[in-house]
């Protein structure tokens, strides 16, 4: 099966249809064992206390925040170069997840952050740079909605996610690119070097990650079919109006 | 459930914030995707309806 076969809207609805059980099973039942393992059955950190309960929704969400934003550039690419109109509508049913995941990053960030570092909000290189994402999603969605005609939306939209892709790497990137903020860099890919996420961490971590990873592709899948169906009431619509 | 100390606002408020920003977008792309379903199929249903008479005069 070719990934273009995605491009045609009967192939998606009906490929689509026949994957959402399976993707809503796996979300479930990741997204259970993650959090409930992370919530109830992890020790207290030696530094951070009960607070580092608080990684287990933070670090999965600021990750997806991201990558949401990398799917929609790779989907919005599709539609500038192929023009197919799945690609695009499935950059705009991603917005919402990726506006929600960096909602989560940043009030569980503040709310980590207050006990931690003693402040709510710092103008530090990732948390700014979080901020900034967070403005081209909600600008995003919103020039979605401004337009009417689909394909110059599916265009302009296309132009911000390029656009903005500069701040989703920066915020990926920020901590590596200046060292004067208070946001530690990652801790999950530290194995073997100095002071590495325990494994007690790491696992519920992993299986947290992969739940939200989930949960993000049953949002897009659920959005992309009502975004067709919409696509399709306003051809019927048009064509009622002619004939 | 585990004893979060002084830290149990930090905690429960993320956890909180997090399981209502998740569900609310559940729930928005649930019914948003049910209504878009019922309409299309009024929409399909109606222009059934319009052209089976249409074929029958036909015949």
């Amino acid at each position: 099966m070719s990934i273009w076969e995605f491009a045609n809207p009967r192939n998606f609805m009906r490929i689509s249809g026949r994957m959402l059980p399976w993707f809503a099973a796996l979300a479930v039942l990741t997204l259970a064992t993650g959090l409930i393992w992370g919530f109830f059955f992890t020790p207290d950190d030696y530094k951070q206390g009960a607070t580092v309960k608080i990684l287990f929704i933070h670090v999965p969400a600021a990750m997806m925040a991201i990558n949401a934003w990398i799917m929609m550039l790779v989907t919005s690419l599709i539609w500038v170069i192929r023009r197919h109109h799945v690609s695009a509508l499935a950059a705009r049913a991603a917005a919402p997840a990726g506006l929600t995941f960096t909602l989560i990053a940043l009030v569980t960030g503040a709310l980590w952050g207050q006990p931690m570092w003693n402040t709510w909000w710092e103008w530090d290189p990732r948390l700014t740079s979080f901020l900034i994402l967070c403005l081209f999603y909600l600008g995003y969605i919103a020039l979605w909605s401004a337009i009417e005609d689909p394909e110059a939306a599916a265009d302009l939209t296309g132009i911000l996610c390029i656009v903005g892709s500069v701040f989703a790497v920066l915020s990926r990137y920020a901590v590596k690119f200046w060292n004067q903020g208070l946001h530690q860099d990652s801790t999950i890919l530290k194995v073997g070097e100095e002071d590495p996420l325990d494994v007690a961490y790491y696992v519920p971590l992993v299986i947290s990650i992969v739940g939200f990873v989930f949960f993000f592709i049953v949002i897009v899948l659920l959005r992309t079919r009502m975004l067709i169906r919409a696509r399709r009431l306003i051809a019927l619509e048009a064509r009622e109006r002619v004939g | 459930m585990p004893d979060l100390g002084n830290y149990a606002f930090a905690v429960l408020a993320a956890w909180g914030a997090t399981l209502v920003l998740m569900g609310f977008l559940l729930a928005l792309t649930l019914v948003q995707a049910r209504r878009a379903r019922y309409a299309l199929a009024l929409a399909e249903e109606r222009i059934a309806a319009r052209v089976q008479p249409k074929a029958a005069e036909g015949a």
